[in-house]
């Protein structure tokens, strides 16, 4: 049995501590209006100025902030912020005011669904290797499954979120607008009001809940099924039951991902789609929850738990995160060069926006994420050792909080970006939460499954 | 030279690789074993070094990314950059995302290709090659283990192999030194 140590007790509620601060602080450093409209009103002249350069080619604003009729990327009350609109210092206010406005949201929002993916990925990984009866992963069952308690709170938090923003007290979701579905309004907007029939605020919730419950839901089965195979292991009837109903999950997980990617990320670009964006989501959820059941199985095995656990099993898992971390990056790849090489007008402006105002970190979020990994991981003894899959797991796992932080942030705040207080704040309120769930979790049963078909097999794997 | 060599047929693997560790213990020289098909651990047991042509893959698949760089970089950029479709033609960095998947399966073919023929080099194989087979057997279901007897007492140490549970013990004169 493992027990949770006063010392990782601390450190989880002092993150928290932390976290919270920050966040707060993020929140109530929101600079006053009168102080955005100074702001504005000094940088108006710039507009100005770069308007003759921007002439000559195509016109860089419109494709920031969208034509008048297809605003793009837009946040609350940005609908008119057309061509002609951009020098009148009303509307410009009004839309640097709403990004700074949701900017601590949307990092609350971003540390919110990073760590909830991960809790989400590690159950899918445990559904996979459940599924596909995997032989060497068994000694890691437990693990998966402490991170996999992450999604009960962090889906409740998601669900929380997303209420919010549905009762009009955050405005991250520009759609959730009543004005722009209103064609007497001046605000209206017909290609938003065109999704009416699937981004509309009842059938988003429900969707939310029905997946929330849903995931939970195995989540909550396996756990019993996998405690209970080891009280009665007789004619392994728990473990069928464990295998069938990861089979039945797999299949109802990529459904319902697919439909929560479109939901939870990229109706924050309600102008934009992208087919392939559910799988992008997936790889990077997938190759995060992977890292950090790596690195959780490294740290337990360094404090004298996991007794079953060797070289060979950190071999494997770091194989798979550079497995993942390839698979990620021909996703990410394969959107971006399909929309830059066709460069139409309605996709492209997701990226552009992206190049535009966030290019150090959108590429930099990209060689992170590739770079780094296929180089620590390439080598076959590097695999082996523990020092270099924490290494290249750190920077998986920040390299994949910048990946949702890009995905969200230039819809919500657009150019008013900056990782500072509420966004550090935010992920060490989260982290914390996630240290502490997991671990809290990790105590309840022995850190390894006492009765399953493959574990002889897991203990003397050998690679 | 080397006048004898003692040829020891194995049936079994298991077998065959326990014998290799208690002839290995003995000090006696494993010339060579063959067997017909890949024996988990048998390399290990015989001490053999580790291979180097992953490292090898991973130097040609940077040369195959060099050429293709190169190669795009020069027809497209500097040699001739005309304007096709709106693509930016001025500089490599401007047009790269065109230039990937040829960078991709460049880097790919390179290691691949040069990897195997890399292998085909070190392993001394081509299509004309005469086969180095000492016993038919030992493509179809026999092991043999190949012993330098040289400077060893012929009866002691045929017999220990007999012990390990070789099936067939044949001592050959070595007339040919390949």
């Amino acid at each position: 049995m493992y027990t949770l140590t006063s010392k990782l007790k601390i450190f989880a509620i002092v993150l928290m501590v932390l976290g919270a601060i920050l966040t707060v602080a993020g929140f109530l450093t929101v600079p006053s209006d009168e102080d955005i409209e100074h702001m504005v009103a000094n940088h108006g002249i710039e507009h100005h100025e770069g308007e003759h350069y921007n002439k000559v080619g195509e016109d860089h604003e419109t494709m920031v902030h969208g034509s008048e009729s297809h605003p793009m990327n837009s946040v609350h009350g940005d609908n008119h912020h057309g061509d002609e609109a951009h020098h009148g210092s009303d509307t410009d206010v009004e839309h640097v005011t709403h990004q700074v406005h949701n900017r601590p949201w949307s990092a609350v929002y971003v540390a919110a669904f990073f760590f909830f993916m991960i809790g989400l990925g590690a159950l899918v990984f445990l559904a996979l290797q459940k599924a596909a009866q995997a032989g060497w992963s068994v000694v890691l069952f437990r693990v998966m499954e402490g991170i996999s308690a992450y999604i009960l709170p962090g889906g409740i938090i998601m669900f929380i979120l997303l209420l919010l923003a549905s009762f009009h007290i955050t405005h991250i979701f520009h759609w959730m607008d009543p004005e722009v579905i209103d064609p007497s309004n001046p605000h209206y907007d017909e290609l938003i009001a065109g999704k009416t029939g699937f981004l509309n605020v009842p059938f988003f919730l429900a969707r939310a809940a029905a997946f929330l419950i849903g995931w939970n839901l195995y989540r909550w089965n396996i756990r019993k099924f996998s405690l209970k195979q080891d009280e009665e292991p007789k004619d392994n009837v728990w473990y069928k039951k464990g295998f069938k109903h990861s089979a039945m999950f797999l299949v109802f997980f990529l459904v319902t991902e697919s439909i929560m990617a479109w939901d939870w990320i990229m109706s924050f670009d309600p102008h934009w789609f992208s087919t392939l964006f559910a799988w992008y989501i997936l790889a990077g959820m997938m190759v995060t929850a992977i890292t950090t059941i790596a690195i959780v199985t490294i740290f337990l095995k360094n404090c004298g738990y996991l007794e079953y656990v060797n070289d060979s099993h950190i071999h494997d898992l770091a194989k798979f995160m550079f497995g993942f971390s390839v698979f990620w990056t021909y996703l990410w790849f394969s959107q971006f060069m399909l929309i830059w090489y066709s460069n139409v007008p309605e996709e492209v402006t997701y990226f552009v926006t992206r190049i535009e105002d966030y290019n150090l970190v959108f590429f930099g979020m990209v060689a992170i994420n590739f770079l780094l990994p296929v180089l620590i991981l390439m080598n076959s003894d590097f695999k082996r050792r523990n020092w270099f899959v924490v290494t290249a797991g750190l920077f998986i796992i920040i390299g994949h909080y910048l990946d949702i932080y890009v995905a969200v942030m230039p819809a919500t705040v657009g150019k008013s970006w900056f990782i500072g207080l509420p966004e550090i704040g935010a992920f060490l309120l989260f982290g914390g939460l996630f240290i502490l769930t997991v671990f809290y979790t990790l105590t309840k049963a022995p850190l390894s499954v006492k009765e399953d078909p493959y574990l002889g097999e897991s203990k003397h794997f050998h690679y | 030279m080397a006048t004898h060599k003692i040829h020891a047929l194995y049936a079994d693997d298991d077998v065959l690789l326990r014998a290799v560790k208690l002839i290995k213990e003995q000090k006696y020289h494993i010339e060579e074993v063959f067997c017909p098909f890949p024996v988990h651990g048998l390399e290990k047991a015989m001490g053999i070094a580790d291979t180097r042509l992953a490292i090898n893959a991973f130097l040609y698949g940077l040369v195959g990314l060099s050429v293709a760089t190169v190669m795009m970089n020069y027809i497209m950029i500097e040699d001739w950059p005309q304007n096709i479709g709106g693509k930016p033609s001025f500089s490599y960095l401007q047009n790269m995302p065109a230039f990937v998947p040829i960078m991709f399966e460049l880097t790919v073919f390179f290691a691949a290709h040069l990897m195997v023929i890399t292998f085909y080099l070190r392993s001394r194989l081509w299509p004309f090659k005469k086969a180095e087979n000492p016993d038919v057997r030992t493509t179809d279901d026999h092991f043999l283990m190949e012993i330098d007897a040289y400077g060893e007492d012929i009866d002691s140490i045929t017999k220990f192999i007999y012990d390990t549970g070789a099936t067939e013990i044949s001592l050959i004169d070595n007339k040919d030194d390949h």
